[in-house]
């Protein structure tokens, strides 16, 4: 496996590793968002999905850990990356004018690090109900954990709710450098889709901002009741 | 129009040692016509009728060809003018009375010598690691005697105007040398003579640009831009896919273990 260690600490390597371990994160941003989506068909459906993924026993546990080592595999990855980076220009310019990148590419490790953060607060408040536990143990009329009277109560909690506004902007600027730049680090890239590298970051960006705010505002706004 | 009085802030550190710092001062009299280097020679014999010790600069050709001349004008390598080398950039793109900073080429892989002249051994040492085809000596083999598509010329030869100023360095945020080393990845790996040596050549340079010190390539792209060839990103993409490709497609040896050389 000596090959495999040489290929990561690689710049090529590391970015590829960085690429396709970020890969995996937004696919699992997407997916969670769509099934958050899920609060404005009513406590039934919410609960029911709820339910549904609990109730996956071992693949649960599987697509955890899977999770958990690619998230850890790109922070470290990514923060090592930063130190190095950092490191490569011992003595800085006093002017230094950019023309081409974004402040969004120019500030992935803040970004990343700050989405890091909100990531344990996350899983501390939803997963293991540490923050508010007077309604974690919830349950519906069927008996089921009542994640959707969770929801609603967690961000009738104004802290929380901007909180998790401004989490999930920084995760969306992180997305709008990391989700289209992957496919050039893989070397995906090519005259016919040329228009897909260029804006698949700030497009699927846009689309996980709306849709992860939109079931918060929602409750905000009263669209979602108990 | 009328000559120009500026207001230089240039970087000046003495040969040997590891400090320097920004000094100001004033050239009058500058023709809108001079070149930027026309300019520094002015200033630099300015500063040797007044006994002081001139602003050491690196330059050759002075027609944007030789890679030589290099300087981070006002934040941006090579200046402000897209496409252009320091020493095709004019003083009429400046204003009297302006303000100029200038300082090398940033990099702990690209040592400053003395002032603004930066040591580039490190593009050498990429090159010497892959940059070449093996063939046998002799007599030239015949013109067009193997038959190249005119678009695979083309790509060939747009990644090999790249002239190795460093200009892509000095202005990536991390001080990766990707492009200067995608470009000579890619000169070679749009020819048929390239082929053979293709996957061994990527994992050599790629592997000597990481030895000397560069940073990472995080898809800024900077480096494009500020390129005085115009080289393009998409060879840094060619050159992360044969890298990949000669790390797990590759059952060459020598590709597999240590590349070429």
């Amino acid at each position: 496996m000596s090959w495999f260690v040489s290929y990561v600490r690689s710049s090529v390597g590391a970015k590829q590793l960085m690429a396709v371990t970020g890969l995996g994160l937004v696919l699992f941003a997407i997916v969670h968002m769509i099934g958050h989506l899920g609060m404005f068909s009513g406590r039934d459906h919410y609960n029911a999905y709820a339910h549904f993924l609990q109730g996956l026993g071992g693949l649960k546990w599987i697509a955890r850990g899977g999770l958990l080592t690619i998230f850890v595999v790109h922070m470290i990855t990514g923060i090592s990356l930063a130190r190095a980076n950092a490191a490569a220009r011992p003595q800085k310019y006093v002017v230094q004018r950019y023309t081409r990148t974004t402040f969004y590419a120019r500030t992935m490790a803040l970004t990343g690090l700050v989405v890091l953060a909100f990531i344990v607060y996350h899983l501390m408040h939803f997963t293991l109900g540490w923050i508010q536990p007077d309604y974690f143990h919830h349950l519906d009329d069927k008996g089921r954990y009542d994640a959707y009277s969770m929801f609603v109560l967690g961000f009738k909690n104004t802290g929380i709710l901007i909180s998790y506004l401004v989490a999930v902007t920084l995760l969306c600027l992180h997305l709008a450098h990391g989700a289209g730049s992957w496919l050039q680090s893989l070397g995906l890239n090519h005259p016919k889709y040329a228009v897909l590298t260029k804006n698949a970051g700030p497009a699927l960006a846009l689309i996980l901002i709306a849709g992860y705010l939109a079931p918060p505002l929602g409750v905000a706004f009263n669209l979602i009741k108990l | 129009m009328s000559d120009m009085n500026l207001t230089l802030h240039i970087w000046r550190q003495a040969k040997g040692t590891a400090a320097g710092a920004m000094k100001t001062y004033q050239v009058k009299g500058i023709s809108e016509h001079a070149s930027f280097l026309e300019m520094l020679d002015v200033l630099n014999e300015q500063l040797q009728e007044k006994g002081e010790e001139p602003v050491a600069f690196d330059s050759d050709c002075r027609e944007g060809i030789c890679g030589m001349c290099s300087l981070v004008i006002n934040g941006r390598p090579h200046g402000p003018d897209a496409g252009t080398t320091t020493c095709q950039l004019h003083m009429r793109r400046f204003k009297n009375g302006d303000e100029i900073y200038i300082e090398p080429f940033r990099a702990g892989a690209f040592p400053v010598v003395r002032d603004l002249c930066v040591d580039r051994k490190a593009f050498d040492d990429i090159v010497a690691a892959g940059g070449y085809v093996t063939a046998n000596v002799g007599s030239a083999p015949d013109a067009n005697a193997v038959p190249i598509p005119k678009e695979q010329a083309d790509r060939a030869f747009d990644a090999a105007a790249c002239i190795g100023c460093g200009a892509c360095v000095a202005a990536c945020p991390n001080s990766s040398a990707m492009l200067f080393t995608a470009a000579k990845v890619a000169h070679l790996a749009h020819l048929p003579q390239g082929q053979p040596e293709r996957l061994r050549r990527v994992k050599a340079m790629v592997t000597a640009m990481d030895a000397a010190g560069f940073g990472n390539c995080s898809n800024h792209y900077e480096c494009e831009a500020a390129c005085p060839k115009g080289i393009s990103k998409d060879y840094i993409a060619l050159m992360n896919r044969d890298y990949a490709k000669s790390v797990f497609v590759a059952k060459d040896a020598k590709a597999v273990s240590d590349g070429a050389g």
